[in-house]
């Protein structure tokens, strides 16, 4: 049977590595490429890099971490996957085709659609039938109002009226191989997975959603894998805690996961 | 020298990657002429089936692969949909031919239970099924690979299997048919195993 996986996710902004919270505060971890070399080691399963830059510049040539000039995510890429044995989803900035051909032939197994995907839905299935469905990832970023209610927020920041349970169903049905779910409130806050919201995409689609924000401590793995995850993934737990990825694989072996060791 | 094939839209850069970490050169190459100076072919693949056998046809390779692997016996090793296009005919998004190296098809995955989700995506243990098998040779146990796929390859003598996973219904992980090979999984996406199963496709001598 298949494991269920635990996956880091990166954030790089203007070509470095950042941690987010509540998406809007930025603040900056190291290089992206000794990053990887690290997890690398790791057993954890997957890596997936978004590139959250708004802007067209990279700041690796001012970095004093000795490594060579970058100056492009693409550039990045390529030399996060020269020594990633593992499977690497990249995201962020994808608009055309060209941008997914692009990432899939530098060395990315899987790209994720946001933005694109609200806008033009028509490029999951472009994607899909160019590189099979399992390549296009759909990631959602919700947001839990008050009343319970969840709104899918394009870019992090403008609402748009839409359900994400339904708009992970319509994005499975144009092409999508999965669904990275994004808590925007819970981003950040180390508060546990947003589960309700988990429960209700997976309950929409029947691709594997990947659950993301908000992990505080271990346990929400396990919280999120019994929500129906069929992947937790997380971005600040790996880069605060020693071992972290033991630890976690650990936990969940422990309270009845399968997973890799 | 290894000679991956570039038919435009596969992971290839990984593959030549995991391979030169064993001490192997390889080239990538979208000529088929370049088959003729390589002493081993791989055939990468992320893509969807129909696309990859229209682009390989484009330029003329699947002739040139049958004079080279077939005729003068090169070891090929198809990875993911580079093992799917070895079947006769594949099902996604259509009816398509495939090589036809190995007899029988390739349809979506339709596991017995309705929880299990397809694109079937992740680590998955591979139980080896053949003695004789060359890639899992010295592998202990069943070694967890990382797949990445929503249709499998059906083949009409399933002892050309030597591997099989489990995913609600018996998936072929591996093939082996003489010098030619194919695994379901990514190797040079799967850590440790699959940089084992690399190594004993790069030792195999016909």
């Amino acid at each position: 049977m298949l494991k269920k996986r635990l996956i880091p996710c990166l954030l790089l902004k203007n070509g470095l590595l950042v941690r987010s919270e509540s998406f809007s505060i930025h603040q900056v971890l190291g290089n992206p490429i000794h990053e990887v070399e690290r997890f690398n080691t790791w057993s954890v399963d997957e890596l997936i890099y978004l590139d959250i830059s708004q802007e067209d510049y990279y700041d690796l040539r001012r970095d004093d971490m000795k490594v060579k000039s970058r100056n492009h995510p693409l550039d990045i890429l390529e030399d996060v996957s020269r020594s990633c044995f593992m499977p690497l989803t990249f995201g962020g900035r994808i608009r055309a085709l060209s941008d997914i051909r692009d990432r899939i032939s530098r060395g990315a197994d899987k790209v994720t659609l946001n933005t694109a995907a609200l806008e033009t839905p028509d490029l999951i299935t472009e994607g899909a039938r160019a590189f099979g469905n399992q390549a296009i990832v759909v990631s959602i970023d919700a947001k839990r109002h008050d009343s319970g209610r969840h709104e899918v927020f394009c870019g992090g920041r403008t609402p748009t009226g839409r359900d994400p349970a339904e708009w992970a169903r319509e994005a499975e049905s144009l092409g999508a191989g999965e669904i990275f779910l994004n808590s925007i409130d819970r981003d950040g806050t180390a508060r546990g997975y947003d589960l309700d919201l988990i429960q209700k995409v997976v309950a929409a689609t029947s691709v594997p959603v990947i659950a993301c924000g908000g992990v505080g401590s271990y346990e929400d793995f396990v919280a999120g894998i019994r929500a129906g995850a069929s992947a937790v993934s997380a971005a600040n737990i790996f880069h605060f805690k020693e071992l972290s990825d033991r630890q976690a694989k650990k936990v969940m072996r422990a309270a009845g996961v399968d997973v890799r060791l | 020298m290894i000679l991956l094939i570039n038919y435009g839209i596969g992971n290839i850069r990984s593959v030549a990657n995991a391979l030169e970490s064993l001490g192997a050169r390889t080239k990538i190459s979208e000529r088929p002429e370049d088959l003729r100076d390589a002493d081993r072919i791989v055939l990468p693949g992320v893509g969807a089936f129909a696309e990859a056998m229209r682009r390989l046809e484009a330029v003329g390779f699947p002739d040139a692969l049958r004079e080279e692997v077939l005729e003068k016996g090169k070891p090929y090793l198809g990875l993911c949909l580079g093992m799917q296009l070895l079947a006769e005919r594949g099902y996604e998004h259509g009816e398509h031919r495939g090589l036809g190296w190995i007899g029988g098809e390739v349809r979506r995955i339709e596991p017995n239970d309705p929880k299990l989700r397809i694109p079937h995506i992740g680590w998955n243990s591979v139980a080896p099924t053949r003695k004789d098998s060359i890639l899992f040779k010295g592998m202990k146990g069943d070694p967890s690979f990382y797949f990445v796929h929503s249709y499998s390859f059906r083949p009409s003598d399933s002892a050309v299997a030597s591997g099989v996973t489990d995913h609600g219904c018996d998936v072929v992980a591996t093939v082996e048919q003489g010098h030619v090979f194919g695994t379901q999984f990514h190797p040079e996406k799967s850590q440790k195993a699959g940089l084992a199963l690399l190594r004993n496709f790069l030792e195999f001598k016909c």
